[in-house]
């Protein structure tokens, strides 16, 4: 029977094509109107090592990389031997018969594929990696004229090829219907014609293209990983747009390029992990100080210091968020999916040059590289915000433009060099109303009251922004508010709860600073318990709300480098449920102990109590 | 360059801006600063197209005593800073002002990249060899024998200032930054004396004109701290007469004789800038382009 989606994954040595395999196999299934998620893993080493690559695919949207694993694909003993403790009692292990042979066990279904042997009967090595994916498609249902016409459209350029290509997937196709005529376990049921048409990309892909739509075209950056493919992505396709790339020298000059670039008019950005936006800090105040916008994304990674470059993690929030000397007012944006890293890339932008100031988006390795279906994008569709610019008077002196007026909501027109009239110091320096150095208690005051202004505008104008996701019960006393992309996990922990009986809602803002106060404090107000899950030691997200929102909070965190499981907070969702029950109400701190609770710790005490993260909140009743 | 309409007339004095230079009375970079607003006059350049980009330390003020866009940078971050607005806008005319911590300590890492990319901005760099705004600590540039003369004065009595008490300097030697920024292909390289206003605006001028990355250090005395104004003026001698400015053996030599302090244009070559060569790679996208790029997600 065919389940509602199944997890296959591939294991061998790196370069033996692994990953071609999985990417062929994954761009067909959606091709055939499947829903995909794929996790992977990567070698320490540049040449050689093991790699991994694991699909999730299915008829339903596809939400997390799942628990389980029911298809092995072993190119060889070592992907055998690393993956088999994995797969599911009764799963399937495809493997390739000339190169191993693996134990005969009753714990998995052995399908043998002699790829060695059929590349040779055309003798066309290369085809390899086709023989298996026809193999596969095959196998577990996907149809085979979408597997041509998949192979026709990726290696059409190769048109003399394109014969031993295609001969190569019947191969596979033929050797698995003569062999293994019976339906696997699990297999696959493409829906007879697609509806919908899906785009098939992945989070880092997903961002650079929200920089696209939202009008970036400026990019400077240092390679890192995980974050360097937006800029391979950028250096080819800026310059088309009209754009520039630098590479710099390092972070530092990367974030400093694109500050200067956005005080020319340009809407500028950088990207980079944890090690590169600690080397930021101090140019993202200088940003906030002299008001200028730029987009800064985090594609995070486990860490500290060197830390785990191909592992994920989500403990850089604290850094995004206080990370300065002094204060430097800034906004934070945590994208839930590959599909919203687009999305939220144009919040981004537009925040950014709304506000004049750097906009740090925190995505993180495991989403960057993922692939994930997507529904369309209508770019054209997508709302630009530019930068207020001043209505200028001709003349030499500039008398009367005022970059830094002191204005209602903190925001005041920007000139552009080129601007007669409009001459001014972008000032690091505290500075009066022109922008000159000035030094007073009074007009530090002001200006430093006029740059957290703009964060309180802007937590007025949240609601127009589309920064919150709601789902699940609303009227239940669990709830799991958590950000980024544990997102899809949760999403699954709940609905596997709901279905169990239990009731739970969960909220994500993906604006994390400022915080849509609002929506949140009416989400924590009928909970009893608050579970956040997040991957990190501390539990920071969580610390935030428990002080923002003077509330007990359960902390739920996972700090191994790979992504939350679905059972890991459906095990959470489950023990607060009982704890209810149970009346035992307690919170976990970080380190575990529970603390005897009072129903009134649990529930919101009302505006303006706990204001951590903000000098000012208010005003947004 | 943006220039003026011809029927438009600007002079030094527009130029100023209302902000009044807080350095010392005597301090080298106001000749650096009229030298530059002479430039932008004589250039009869649109001062809204001009943009002046800063570091930290003294020399920072500087683009907020002249009525010009400015940008005043973290320390060391200047080039950065004008690299990204060039490329984003080349056509502005920008001027880069810092002093040798900016340029040759903690932003020193910048000068190599600026250079081998041969970004068109002229780098004016007022060297006073020594730290002015933090109270006379040793720079890069200083002499291993700076607490010294600054204490005592040369033998000629000069160089006398009130320089700090930091002594770790001895164990140091200095840069030469010329055979430095030579050596980092810098298109134009030259070296001026705040004393001497006229000749530096020339060689500032020349930068400004030259197409690339153009280096020019300036011998700008701090008087406060480590007084080198006469001890300047008694070593200070023009390059030779038959120097060629295309020969770089040769322009590497008399940057690396230490038994003179030339001034004038010791290097110069026309090559392609980095913002006429990234330029060079840019399309105009045709309308539905953003579709082209989103058709290739389709599986």
């Amino acid at each position: 029977m065919a389940k509602s989606n199944f997890v296959i994954r591939m294991g061998g040595e790196s370069g033996e094509g692994i990953v071609t395999i999985g990417e062929v196999f994954v761009r067909i299934a959606a091709y055939s109107g499947l829903e995909v998620f794929t996790f992977r893993t990567f070698p320490a080493e540049i040449m050689g090592g093991h790699v991994m690559y694991q699909a999730r695919i299915g008829r339903e949207r596809v939400l997390s990389q799942g628990d389980e694993m029911h298809v092995l694909v072993a190119m060889n003993q070592e992907g055998f031997e690393n993956h088999i403790k994995d797969l599911i009692p009764g799963g399937c292990l495809v493997y390739d018969s000339d190169v191993f042979t693996p134990p005969e066990s009753s714990r998995y279904r052995p399908y043998a594929v002699p790829v060695t042997d059929l590349s040779k009967q055309i003798n066309f090595s290369r085809g390899k990696n086709l023989i298996m994916v026809g193999a596969l498609g095959q196998l577990f249902g996907l149809p085979l004229d979408k597997s041509e016409q998949m192979v026709e459209r990726r290696l059409g350029k190769y048109q003399s090829l394109l014969p031993l290509n295609l001969e190569s997937l019947r191969l596979g196709r033929d050797y698995v219907r003569e062999h293994y005529p019976e339906r696997p376990p699990f297999y696959l049921e493409p829906p007879e014609s697609p509806t919908e048409e899906r785009l098939v990309m992945t989070g880092n892909q997903a961002t650079a293209l929200g920089a696209l739509a939202a009008g970036c075209r400026f990019y400077s950056g240092y390679p890192i990983t995980p974050a360097t493919s937006i800029m391979e992505f950028l250096a080819h396709e800026l310059p088309q747009f009209g754009g520039t790339l630098i590479q710099a020298e390092d972070e530092i000059a990367a974030i400093t390029m694109a500050i200067g670039a956005s005080f020319g008019g340009a809407k500028a950005m950088t990207a980079t992990s944890g090690p590169g936006l600690a080397l930021m800090i101090e140019a993202i105040g200088h940003a906030s100080m002299t008001e200028t916008p730029v987009v800064i994304v985090d594609v995070q990674r486990a860490g500290p210091s060197t830390g785990m470059p191909t592992k994920t993690a989500q403990g850089d929030l604290f850094m995004a968020l206080y990370a300065s000397n002094d204060e430097a007012p800034r906004f934070v944006i945590a994208p839930d999916s590959v599909e919203d890293c687009f999305y939220q890339m144009v919040n981004a932008f537009n925040l950014a040059e709304r506000y004049q100031v750097p906009v740090i988006v925190l995505t993180d390795q495991a989403m960057s590289e993922r692939v994930e279906t997507i529904r369309p994008i209508d770019w054209k569709g997508i709302t630009v915000i530019d930068r207020l610019v001043p209505e200028l008077e001709d003349g030499f002196g500039g008398d009367g433009y005022r970059r830094y007026a002191l204005t209602e909501d903190g925001i005041s027109a920007m000139a552009l060099p080129g601007m007669r009239g409009g001459h001014y110091v972008a000032e690091g320096l505290e500075h009066n109303e022109i922008g000159a150095p000035n030094y007073s208690p009074e007009m530090h005051r002001a200006m430093t009251e006029k740059r957290h202004r703009k964060v309180e505008s802007a937590r007025r104008e949240l609601r127009d922004w589309s920064v919150v996701h709601e789902w699940g019960d609303p009227g239940a006393e669990i709830g799991i508010i958590g950000w980024g992309s544990t997102k899809g996990t949760v999403r699954e922990a709940i609905a596997r709860a709901m279905n169990e009986g239990i009731r739970v809602g969960a909220i994500f803002p993906e604006m994390l600073l400022p915080m849509p106060d609002v929506e949140i404090r009416a989400f924590l107000a009928n909970k009893r318990i608050i579970i956040v899950p997040e991957l990190n030691y501390r539990g920071m997200f969580g610390d935030v709300i428990a002080h923002r929102y003077n509330v007990k909070v359960r902390h739920v965190t996972k700090y191994d480098g790979l992504p939350f499981q679905v059972r890991n907070i459906y095990n959470a969702i489950a023990e607060a449920a009982d704890d209810l029950v149970s009346g035992v109400l307690g919170c976990w701190s970080p380190c575990g102990g529970r603390e005897s609770p009072s129903k009134e710790q649990y529930i919101d005490q009302g505006q303006g109590t706990a204001d951590v993260l903000l000098m000012r909140a208010g005003g947004d009743s | 360059m943006i220039t003026l309409a011809a029927d438009e007339q600007l002079n030094v004095r527009d130029l100023k801006s209302d902000v009044k230079p807080i350095w010392c009375p005597g301090c080298g970079d106001f000749g650096v600063l009229n030298s530059t607003m002479k430039v932008i006059v004589d250039l009869h350049l649109d001062p809204a197209s001009v943009a002046v980009v800063s570091g930290i330390g003294c020399s920072g003020r500087f683009p907020a005593f002249l009525n010009a866009y400015g940008f005043h940078g973290v320390h060391g971050r200047a080039l950065p800073l004008a690299t990204g607005l060039k490329a984003a806008r080349p056509d502005l005319t920008v001027f880069v002002v810092g002093g040798d911590g900016d340029a040759f300590s903690i932003g020193g890492g910048h000068l190599s990249h600026a250079a081998r990319r041969n970004i068109d901005i002229t780098y004016v760099v007022m060297d006073n060899e020594i730290y002015g705004l933090t109270k006379g600590q040793p720079s890069a540039t200083s002499p291993s024998d700076i607490l010294e003369l600054s204490t005592r004065g040369d033998s000629k009595g000069n160089r006398k200032g009130m320089m700090g008490l930091l002594n770790t300097h001895r164990a140091e030697d200095a840069l030469n930054p010329l055979a430095m920024v030579l050596a980092y292909n810098a298109s134009f390289v030259a070296r001026g004396f705040s004393g001497r206003p006229k000749e530096l605006a020339e060689l500032i001028r020349a930068g400004a004109e030259h197409r690339g990355f153009s280096f020019i250090q300036v011998m700008s005395p701090c008087v406060t701290f480590y007084n080198t104004y006469s001890h300047l003026r008694d070593t200070m001698t023009d390059l030779p007469a038959d120097h060629d400015p295309a020969d770089k053996f040769k322009a590497l030599a008399l940057a690396l004789d230490s038994s003179a302090m030339y001034t004038g244009i010791f290097f110069q070559e026309q090559r392609p800038t980095f913002d006429e060569r990234v330029d060079a790679m840019r399309r105009q996208p045709s309308e539905n382009y953003m579709d082209q790029v989103l058709d290739r997600f389709m599986p």
